[in-house]
């Protein structure tokens, strides 16, 4: 890929230590702060213990072999997770220091911040231009011309603007797979979230449109926070700043067990878990 | 939220969130759509439960018609045979000993050549393109109103049988089941006709059966050496046989019930024959031709108990085809499914979203 | 047969694979598959028969004046003879049953699907629906003329009269659980991603509901009602005594009404051949009314599904 290897702007002082909670890394604001999260699926645990922060302005990847649950991790991030199945946390998620799990809490209001991208892509089957409004729609009541220019500058944001701004009016299941995916992050960033969860965004995607993704990733990255899973360790290193790499235990549970910057985790991971991972040895 | 949201400019860098102003509203709930929320949770329940409530207001209305006759003949009912309405006496037998008849017929017909239709609509005898548009014809039958197969059941089916019925008189009137010169309506040509107005209850369910039963079982008997037949039979049908009787099930619901088209060719007459040939009546039928002419309340409660048994009969009888269905989806579920996610609609997404 | 070869040889083994199966494996194969493919025939007979009959008898006097006269009277020839009002009766009581079983239906089935399933929703309210699920499903089982001897007892006998409301709200029970099955099976249909995108963009339960699962199923739900209006149009049992029928035209709700099966059930055993003929008539008409809508309706819902 083009762009060059993006290093984090704060190198963090502090050594990691192995297997330990990400020490935090000083000068930079967490977006999320996961405290000791434990996640259920009914009885079976799926997560534990894990504590980790995404910072503000940053794109953190988390990687690790399937089953591990980063995918369970990033849906516990907006309370989605919980609307598939009947589930159970312990611990704590702060959302710039406000307790997500909190009963006080406005999911609509908390999901409207923290955005999320599928991994399949999942157009709503109406036109492309409904599909950008209706998050917008669904907040409150805006006139034509304000939601014309939402939603051409989340489709340009998303870097589709110009291959839809004639059809704005045609259904977005005649998109391409690709096409899809980055209407799907146009109707996110629409709502203008501080956050932006995507999971596996370019799994079900050819290795160009997979590109297009990273790139806009990249480039979203200027103004946004991003969590991105991914099972694909050279899509983590192009497009991350920090890296979290989870894996399970032997009892099948998740567990995080390494974080740090991208490029010292693919380069001199501590854990010898993650050496075998990022070397091509496990998953 | 107001369209203010828009103007903050995303994701300002700095360390301190309160000082970034992103201390963000995330807890404030607006009072009134949560009142609507829980509003419209509560009304699609209450709308949910009218459904329970129209089952029970029913029993309740129909038994409480029925009291008289209750009253006056009990259990006694049942076996009693007058029919008798100026003289005030009533009794089921004839109508319930018609009713049960003319559904055995009907099963007996339907059972194999349903079962025959599903087979044929469901494995690879017929190229794809074929089976569904036969599976859609055969269904195509239960669209027909009742009353339309009757007037084709006068018109068509009694001529057609009643030289298949003499028949049977003239050759076989040492067996019971045919011992009385045939009229043209009656018990056989009733069954006939509730043979063909069940069929496509048969022929669907079972064949909705047959597909569940993975693929992969029937790769796994041919690739044993089974022909297509022997996998039919020693797989196939045993592993839907409580859907397929979950199907003859609700197919006798169905017979059981069903008005018109037997009122139409029965001959309604209330007796009790062993002839399949000769006369008879069934529950639906009498309360067809008698309910609107009923005008003493004994004779009313006597209907309205024939009613509250066929009420409670085809109940009982759909009550077991729905759990014996729904034992074989638990069944297939099992095995079919690999983990308990939310996809409960995914395996037909494609329809909506090729 | 045995399927291991008696000794190694290959020669024999290739004897074996090409050994055809035992006289009687063969012709179970064939025999069975003559006697599926024959009762499959057979079962298409009445189906064919039915429809040609209705053509042959019902086409030759469908003429313009069966659209727009009354019923002449029996045994008379010379006046114009059809069944105007009873297409309007039909229609009258069809429109009541549709009026009142839709909301019922339609809400009950968004219940089942978007509160009472899946894995998110909570333990009673699963149970409830379940069981609302049970009670639909049997309903649909509850014969129709049961539906019509309940609406006798709840109207028929309470306002002292026969009367088209009677007739409606008899259909309307007939309606209401095969609008709350395929309203359910619809929504069923739709994605369950589609329900996360939209609660991740922060869309509450209602807006979840109405602007994208019902919008999604919008067209399975109408194929639902559609399939649910042509049942209810054929029906004849429930309207016996609840709407009883009449010669003349619809006076009113709670006067008794006449309709199309009704007609066709009280002509089809006269002595008078006009009126057996206008029994044949009508029911093509009915008929054609009937098949229109199921076969139209699935028909346009494949068709929208697969362009989308």
């Amino acid at each position: 890929m083009k762009f060059p290897q993006t290093n984090p702007p704060h190198k963090p002082t502090n050594p990691l230590g192995a297997a330990s909670p990400a020490a935090p890394i000083p000068g930079l604001l967490p977006a999320l702060k996961a405290k000791q999260l434990s996640f259920y699926y009914g009885s079976q645990k799926a997560l534990e213990d894990v504590s980790l922060d995404i910072y503000h302005g940053q794109v953190t990847a988390i990687i690790g072999p399937s089953g591990c649950g980063k995918s369970t991790f990033i849906k516990a991030l907006n309370r989605i997770g919980e609307l598939e199945g009947k589930v159970r946390v312990e611990g704590a998620v702060e959302f710039f220091g406000q307790n997500i799990y909190s009963h006080r809490i406005n999911l609509n209001r908390l999901r409207r911040q923290i955005g999320m991208v599928f991994q399949k892509p999942n157009p709503f089957p109406m036109s492309i231009y409904d599909n950008v409004a209706y998050g917008v729609r669904i907040g409150g009541r805006y006139s034509r011309t304000e939601l014309d220019a939402i939603v051409e500058s989340a489709l340009s944001s998303a870097a589709l603007w110009n291959e839809v701004k004639d059809n704005l009016h045609k259904s977005a299941l005649g998109l391409s797979g690709g096409q899809q995916q980055r209407l799907c992050i146009a109707r996110a960033l629409a709502v203008k979230p501080q956050v932006l969860l995507m999971d596996e965004p370019a799994s079900a995607l050819d290795p160009i449109s997979t590109m297009k993704i990273e790139e806009l990733i990249h480039t979203l990255s200027q103004e946004l926070t991003i969590a991105i899973v991914t099972h694909n360790m050279q899509q983590a290193s192009r497009v991350s700043h920090y890296t979290a790499f989870f894996s399970t235990d032997e009892g099948r549970i998740g567990q995080m067990i390494e974080f740090g910057p991208t490029a010292e985790i693919f380069t001199a991971p501590t854990h010898p878990r993650t050496q075998d991972y990022v070397e091509g040895r496990f998953g | 939220m107001q369209s203010s949201e828009h103007d903050s400019s995303i994701g300002a860098r700095a360390p301190d969130p309160q000082k970034a102003g992103l201390i963000l509203d995330i807890t404030t709930t607006d009072r009134w759509d949560l009142v609507l929320e829980q509003g419209f949770s509560w009304l699609l329940r209450g709308f949910a439960l009218s459904i329970v409530v129209v089952l029970v207001w029913m029993s309740w209305v129909i038994f409480q018609q029925a009291r008289p006759a209750i009253q006056q003949f009990g259990l006694k009912f049942l076996w009693s045979q007058d029919w008798d309405v100026p003289g005030l006496t009533f009794g089921a037998l004839p109508y319930i000993y018609g009713t049960l008849v003319t559904s055995a017929i009907a099963l007996i017909l339907a059972i194999p050549v349903g079962i025959a239709v599903a087979l044929v609509s469901s494995e690879n005898f017929l190229p794809l393109w074929l089976r569904s548009p036969l599976g859609f014809l055969v269904e195509l039958i239960a669209a027909i109103p009742s009353v339309i197969v009757g007037l084709w059941g006068i018109f068509v089916l009694i001529p057609f049988l009643q030289p298949l019925q003499q028949g049977l008189y003239r050759y076989l009137n040492w067996l019971p089941l045919f011992g009385t010169e045939p009229y043209g309506p009656g018990m056989l040509p009733a069954g006939v006709i509730l043979g063909i107005m069940v069929l496509p209850t048969i022929a669907a369910i079972s064949r909705d059966v047959l597909l569940a039963v993975p693929g992969e079982l029937r790769s796994a008997s041919m690739s044993l050496g089974a022909t297509r037949w022997e996998t039919i039979f020693k797989l196939l049908l045993p592993a839907g046989a409580s859907g397929i009787l979950g199907a003859v099930m609700l197919g006798l619901g169905r017979a059981l019930g069903e008005t018109m088209a037997v009122t139409m060719v029965i001959g309604n007459s209330p007796q009790i024959s062993a002839s399949l040939l000769d006369l008879g009546y069934t529950i639906p039928a009498v309360l067809a031709n008698e309910f609107a002419e009923a005008l003493d309340n004994l004779h009313i409660g006597a209907l309205m108990y024939l009613a509250l048994i066929l009420f409670a009969i085809t109940l009982l009888v759909n009550i077991i085809a729905v759990l014996l269905v729904r034992l074989m989806g638990q069944q297939g579920g099992i095995s079919t499914r690999v983990e308990p996610t939310i996809n409960t609609g995914a395996d037909q997404p494609q329809r909506l979203l090729p | 047969m045995t399927a291991t070869p008696t000794n190694s040889d290959p020669k024999s083994l290739a004897a074996e694979l090409l050994h055809p199966l035992p006289l009687g494996r063969t012709w179970f194969t064939y025999g069975m598959t003559a006697i599926a493919f024959g009762l499959t025939g057979l079962a298409l007979i009445p189906l064919l028969a039915i429809l040609i009959e209705i053509l042959r008898q019902g086409l030759p006097h469908l003429t313009p004046e069966v659209f727009v006269s009354l019923p002449a009277p029996a045994g008379v020839t010379d006046v114009p003879n059809g069944f105007a009002n009873a297409i309007l009766g039909t229609l009258i009581m069809v429109t009541i049953a549709t009026l009142l079983s839709i909301p019922f239906g339609v809400m009950t089935g968004i219940f089942l699907s978007e509160l009472g399933r899946g894995a998110a929703a909570s333990g009673p309210v699963q149970t409830v629906a379940s069981f609302v699920r049970f009670i639909a499903t049997i309903l649909s089982g509850v014969p129709s003329i049961i539906a019509g001897v309940f609406a006798w007892g709840v109207i028929v006998q309470t306002m002292k009269g026969f009367s088209a409301l009677a007739g409606g709200f008899a259909l309307a029970i007939i309606m209401l659980p095969i609008v709350t099955l395929t309203t359910e099976e619809a929504l069923k249909l739709v994605p369950d991603s589609q329900r996360l995108a939209s609660a991740a963009l922060g869309a509450n339960r209602r807006q979840t509901t109405f602007r994208i699962a019902v919008t999604s199923a919008l067209s399975g739900i109408t194929t639902g009602i559609l399939l649910a209006v042509a049942r209810a149009a054929g029906e004849t049992a429930p309207l016996l005594f609840t709407a009883l029928g009449s010669l003349t035209w619809p006076d009113g709700l709670l006067k008794p009404a006449p309709s199309l099966s009704v007609l066709i059930f009280n002509y089809s055993q006269s002595p008078f051949v006009e009126q057996t003929e206008l029994a044949w008539t009508a029911s093509a008409v009915l008929v054609g009314l009937v098949l229109l809508t199921s076969i139209l309706s699935r028909f346009f819902t494949r068709r929208r599904l697969k362009i989308r």
